[in-house]
């Protein structure tokens, strides 16, 4: 089941939540709606559960043939950020909960509740706690609760808003992958929301991503990494350097090096910014190769090397991420003085303040 | 602070408080009985199976059961409207709401006589319908239900707002009904709370003395409830009579503090969470 989301507007008083969505969301997927906080991702999804009412603009949810002689309204699974388990109920009744409260001619027999109950428990790995209260559950537990009480409806697509934002980082880790292989078990139309890139890199089959509202780009995670449409989207996705430069016969020059054509070129622009990641910073001690700068610091985590460099001329900082190996042939120390090539950039005649 | 200090200051709390609570409530309650059995069993018994008595005893009784039931319905409704939606003049609603605390109760009997009095502006109205409120049950009930009003929204409402409404949401995704939705997530989240305030509107529905006092025109065996008969008990220095009678609106105020613990436990058997203490605390 597919979600086509056309000219959805929505407001909030005067702020303006969301501003001409549209979006395609095809069957099957696993959909990161990911932006910074405000940008109107939850608003989104609250909308596609129908929890709030757009101003204008609609959804639509493509039905397939074989659902279409199901008589039941569209079920939608949704996972609460703190997760909205009953408290006064346990594990079971929680799940059961979405089965139970059917109209007695929908409602399965006891039995049945019982074996989809213990079925979904198995699902997501709990089956021992079915008689906790949701209290006594780790952040972790709970979250699969909840996701096992959406799935107890057999929901025709599921919407989850943050759903590991509330947990520590090692259990988000091993949350968001086994939530990944769950979704390649039940194949089920699935959008979350979150606001860490990574997640939504690692995780998902499609990411938007959005900024004050607008959708800024949609595509794989490999491509809006490889080739961010904006300079927001660059900066977003990763750590960032910035070198501003100006506009020469269409490419973007900094000092004497010779960027390429900017992403999105307007003839007019006379000034454009570089956008380089650190591990495309490389550094030289051959004095004709580029960009003068002094070293701060550096930091070995192990794997990688960071370092932090400062350049004289403009007085910016700019860090540098190399591997262990070339770390130890240059042989840097702090205070040399260094030359900084760019393997890479994104110019973009935009500025983007950081 | 140091471990001997911080028990020094517990045990002078302990023992502060201990007194206050033995000085102010235990004793004053041991003395009403004390005056009451002054003359002897035989005197209480003749004092409290008086007519005007009984017939005090059966008003209090009624009045409580027509005023706390309606106050606990539009109690919750109040709360959850405030609570879960917003609309214009909601911080007038909630002063409004809240504004039987701050009027003094015999002032707000005071309006109900100007109202439904013989000058009143509804006159006309009551007399058409050959009605009686003033000096007349219906007075009574009126002026208790106007004096108990904020009770149960008071102990729901921040009780409502820290909850929120995720669960309500989840339950609504889950294709429950509005019913069903009120009465196994709503109604099971609030239930302490509610019992809570419950209990706190019946104890000043009983106990309700300033505004009922004028509306009610103290007609004996008519329109006189139990703090009432207490008054003019006391004020014709019957001393046993006045003790006796208020002996049974204490024995009331316990009977209902049984039925609250006789409900807890019956709760808390059906669902072991969370314990009352809990609830209460987070008050």
């Amino acid at each position: 089941m597919s979600i086509i989301i056309k000219n959805l507007n929505k407001s909030f008083q005067n702020y303006k939540a969301l501003d001409n969505i549209n979006l395609e969301i095809p069957e099957g997927n696993l959909f990161a709606l990911l932006g910074p906080s405000g940008s109107g991702k939850t608003t989104l999804l609250r909308i596609i559960a129908g929890l709030e009412s757009p101003d204008s603009g609609e959804i639509q949810i493509a039905k397939n043939e074989s659902d279409s002689k199901n008589s039941q309204p569209t079920q939608v699974g949704f996972v609460f950020q703190h997760y909205a388990l009953f408290r006064h109920m346990n594990i079971f009744e929680n799940i059961a909960f979405g089965l139970r409260v059917r109209p007695k001619s929908f409602r399965p027999t006891k039995q049945a509740i019982s074996d989809k109950v213990f079925e979904l428990l198995k699902l997501v790995q709990l089956e021992q706690l079915h008689n906790r209260y949701p209290h006594e559950l780790s952040g972790g537990q709970r979250q699969r609760v909840a996701l096992a009480r959406a799935l107890a409806i057999e929901p025709k697509f599921l919407l989850l808003d943050e759903p590991f934002g509330a947990l520590d980082a090692k259990v988000r880790k091993e949350l968001r992958q086994w939530l990944r292989k769950l979704h390649d078990e039940i194949n089920i139309t699935s959008v979350f929301v979150t606001h860490d890139q990574e997640e939504a890199l690692e995780v998902s089959d499609q990411v938007a991503i959005l900024k004050s509202g607008r959708i800024e780009q949609i595509g794989t995670p490999d491509e809006v990494y490889n080739q961010p449409k904006s300079s927001f989207v660059f900066n977003f996705l990763g750590d960032v350097n910035l070198f501003h430069g100006r506009i020469q016969d269409g490419e973007a020059v900094v000092g004497n090096l010779n960027l390429g054509k900017a992403e999105d070129l307007n003839s007019n622009a006379q000034e454009a910014v570089a956008y380089v990641r650190p591990y495309d910073i490389e550094i030289l001690r051959d004095s004709n190769a580029g960009i003068p700068a002094e070293i701060k610091h550096i930091h070995s985590t192990g794997r990688n090397v960071r370092v932090e460099l400062y350049r004289p001329d403009t007085g910016t900082f700019i860090d540098s991420v190399l591997d262990t190996p070339s770390y130890k042939e240059l042989n840097l120390l702090p205070g040399e003085t260094v030359y900084l090539r760019i393997k890479k950039a994104k110019v973009y005649t935009e500025d983007f303040s950081i | 602070m140091k471990p001997k200090e911080s028990l020094l200051i517990k045990w002078s709390l302990v023992i502060s408080v201990y007194l206050f609570c033995f000085l102010l409530l235990v004793l004053p309650l041991i003395n009403v009985f004390m005056e009451a059995f002054a003359d002897g069993l035989l005197a209480y018994w003749n004092a409290i199976s008086q007519d005007h008595t009984l017939s005090a005893f059966l008003l209090t009784l009624k009045v409580a059961l027509i005023a706390v039931p309606l106050n606990t319905i539009i109690g919750i409704l109040a709360a959850f409207l405030l609570s879960r939606f917003i609309f214009p003049g909601k911080n007038i609603l909630l002063t409004l709401i809240e504004s039987p605390f701050a009027v003094s109760p015999v002032i707000a009997g005071l309006i109900f006589v100007l109202i439904f009095g013989r000058e009143g502006w509804m006159r006309p109205v009551l007399n058409f319908l050959d009605w009686e409120i003033i000096f007349n049950t219906p007075g009574l009930v009126i002026a208790t239900i106007f004096i108990t009003f904020p009770f149960v929204t008071k102990e729901l409402l921040p009780l409502m707002q820290s909850q929120g409404n995720e669960e309500e949401e989840a339950a609504i995704l889950l294709n429950a009904s509005f019913f069903k939705v009120f009465t196994k997530i709503i109604i099971p989240n609030i239930k302490w709370g509610l019992l809570y305030g419950i209990v706190l509107c019946n104890a000043r529905a009983m106990g309700e003395f300033g505004a009922v006092s004028v509306i009610s025109g103290h007609i004996r065996g008519k329109t006189n409830t139990l703090p009432l008969e207490v008054e003019i008990l006391y004020n014709e220095y019957n001393s046993v009579g006045a003790f006796a009678t208020a002996s049974l609106l204490v024995l009331l105020s316990i009977l209902t503090l049984i039925i609250k613990s006789i409900l807890e436990r019956k709760i808390n058997t059906s669902t072991l969470e969370p314990s009352p203490n809990l609830t209460q605390d987070a008050k």
